[in-house]
């Protein structure tokens, strides 16, 4: 993580703020508390915030608010930040369907990783999850911190249609389709919900970049009946909040880097 | 109120200025590929400026148009008829009931137009937009481009639609330029992965728009770009214009679906006045690239602006002409 972010021009329209330029839960915790502070100032000509791993990409109209100017309220807010803040952490927990017909490539993961069908499933359960972005489809999250035991390469040929919910895995990389799209990951599971719907215009992902996931094992039973309570709209996804210490680095803390 | 679609032409699609604020979630902004023609031609018809319009690709579109209206071909001169008789592009036209308008192809002014109709294109909102993303099947008429016997639903036009008939938007006025005209570019936020050679060639030399051309990317051809770092990067936002340098060398600008975030270095992003030029051009057509700075990117916009206000007051007193 850069001691002191950088401005990155990217076109007449577009401003990134830059905090690494490697995959980094600091810096992208940070950029996070940035990008809350700002939505909430409202700053006119502001189009959108889009966090990505490592950069906060601020979208604007030119002809409303200059760059410099847009800068300066940036690093006005930057200096507001209280590091010592504590943060909040939301979890979202996914109900997947591990194996069976829901994980096709189970086996391969078993395979490539000499674990069992449980342990996988103990060990892809047993950590959370944290969403850095969500980008490739709509609803797609990017998230890091996968048990590294459970990696697995890609599926050498790709499938061409993967059902939206499906999780799979990717290198030490994990994650769930958000929409009916091909894609090589190794499939174990599925979840009932859905991460993306268009017809919600309040919220049409579940997860946003940030959030934590925490997946947990449910049955085909139990899919089915969430799946029937999703398509009636009965379904709350279920979300817990934990307050934490800290989730900002503090800026002595910085200094010392 | 509404139109049949006869024959859908290369790629007919239903677009307003996009749906913007939903990139965080990893949805592609979409909208039109020439936003600056899309603007006008809803300008000349009293439209607001978001209304959705045809936006239509190359050639081949043929509609009947139910109800009457005014409509306005606002882009390429893509040899508009109606009812037979040949239409001119940046003219608005009064249509009956029952009227056929078809889309011959090419006149050589650019590739893409967009036919508006008063009171704008009804389809649902999805997310805040009507934009078509095929990728994702969004928005627009059940999310893709039309097909022969699709139903297109028209908005009811505003009032005193109908004296806008034979309205001209003037040359001068027009945001169409000449398709060699060199495409400005401000340095990219990887300016740093690329050799000072590199860096030369992209600005220097001239590129060709190569077959692989859509919505999605502009992929050029000619000299490689030379990088002194990976091209791969930790992914980041991708802006409209972001030209993106993967291994090969060969760069590709960024339209109006890419991707909300991507891996590969940008050296350059085009000007968004720029891009909507690009995006006229066709396979072969030359590209040259100018470093431009801040200012004079954001002053061809305030430019347009200016050519907008001038439009309107020019419908405004065309309508209360004396007949």
């Amino acid at each position: 993580m850069y001691r002191t972010p950088r401005f990155l021009g990217s076109g007449d329209s577009c401003l990134v703020v830059e905090f690494s330029d490697s995959i980094d839960m600091e810096a992208n915790l940070r950029l996070q508390s940035l990008r809350r502070e700002l939505s909430k100032t409202h700053i006119p000509g502001v189009l959108e915030y889009v966090p990505t791993y490592r950069s906060l990409a601020v979208y604007f109209n030119p002809l409303s608010i200059s760059r410099a100017e847009l800068e300066r309220l940036i690093d006005r807010t930057m200096d507001s930040l209280d590091p010592s803040a504590r943060g909040v952490r939301r979890v979202l927990v996914m109900p997947v369907a591990y194996g069976g017909e829901f994980g096709p490539d189970m086996k391969n993961v078993s395979e490539h990783t000499g674990m069992s069908e449980e342990e996988i499933v103990r060990r892809h359960t047993g950590l959370d999850y944290y969403c850095y972005m969500l980008g490739f489809t709509p609803g797609f999250s990017y998230l890091g911190g996968m048990d590294e035991s459970l990696a697995t390469p890609r599926l050498r040929n790709p499938r061409l249609l993967i059902p939206a919910g499906s999780v799979g895995i990717a290198g030490k990389q994990t994650g769930a389709y958000s929409i009916d799209s091909p894609g090589g990951w190794q499939l174990i599971g599925r979840t009932p919900l859905r991460l993306f719907d268009p017809s919600d215009s309040e919220n049409p992902t579940l997860i946003d970049s940030g959030d934590w996931i925490r997946f947990r094992s449910i049955s085909s039973d139990e899919y089915s009946v969430i799946q029937k309570e999703v398509s009636s709209g009965k379904y709350s996804p279920v979300r817990v909040t934990e307050e934490v210490e800290g989730l900002c680095p503090s800026s002595s803390k910085n200094q010392a880097r | 109120m509404s139109f049949v679609v006869e024959k859908p032409g290369a790629l007919t699609l239903v677009q307003d200025l996009g749906r913007w604020g939903h990139q965080f979630r990893g949805v592609t902004v979409s909208g039109p590929m020439d936003p600056f023609s899309l603007r006008m031609g809803n300008i000349m018809l009293g439209n607001g400026q978001n209304d959705a319009a045809l936006e239509i690709t190359l050639f081949g579109l043929d509609i009947i148009v139910n109800e009457e209206r005014c409509v306005v071909l606002a882009g390429a001169d893509l040899n508009m008829r109606i009812n037979g008789a040949p239409a001119q592009s940046w003219t608005a036209y009064y249509v009956p009931p029952g009227s056929r308008i078809t889309i011959g192809g090419l006149s050589g002014d650019g590739c893409r137009s967009y036919l508006c109709f008063s009171g704008g294109i009804d389809v649902p909102l999805v997310m805040g937009s009507r934009s078509t993303y095929v990728r994702a099947s969004l928005g627009g008429y059940n999310g893709r481009a039309l097909k022969s016997g699709d139903v297109v639903n028209l908005n009811a036009p505003k009032p005193l639609w109908r004296l806008g008939d034979g309205l001209v938007c003037p040359p001068e006025l027009r945001p169409m330029r000449p398709r060699d005209e060199l495409i400005c570019a401000m340095d990219g936020p990887q300016i740093d992965a690329f050799t000072q050679e590199g860096i030369n060639t992209f600005y220097g030399e001239t590129f060709t728009v190569s077959n692989e051309i859509d919505r999605m990317g502009y992929r050029l051809d000619g000299p490689e770009i030379e990088l002194c770092k990976s091209p791969d990067i930790v992914s980041d936002g991708i802006a409209l214009g972001a030209v993106q340098v993967p291994g090969h060398g060969r760069p590709i600008v960024m339209m109006s679906d890419r991707q909300t975030t991507g891996g590969y270095a940008k050296i350059a992003v085009v000007c968004t006045w720029s891009a909507a030029k690009l995006a006229q051009r066709l396979p072969g057509d030359p590209v040259r690239f100018r470093r431009v700075s801040e200012d004079e990117a954001v002053s061809y916009l305030f430019e347009f602006e200016r050519s907008l206000e001038t439009l309107d007051r020019m419908r405004a007193t065309y309508r209360s002409r004396r007949r």
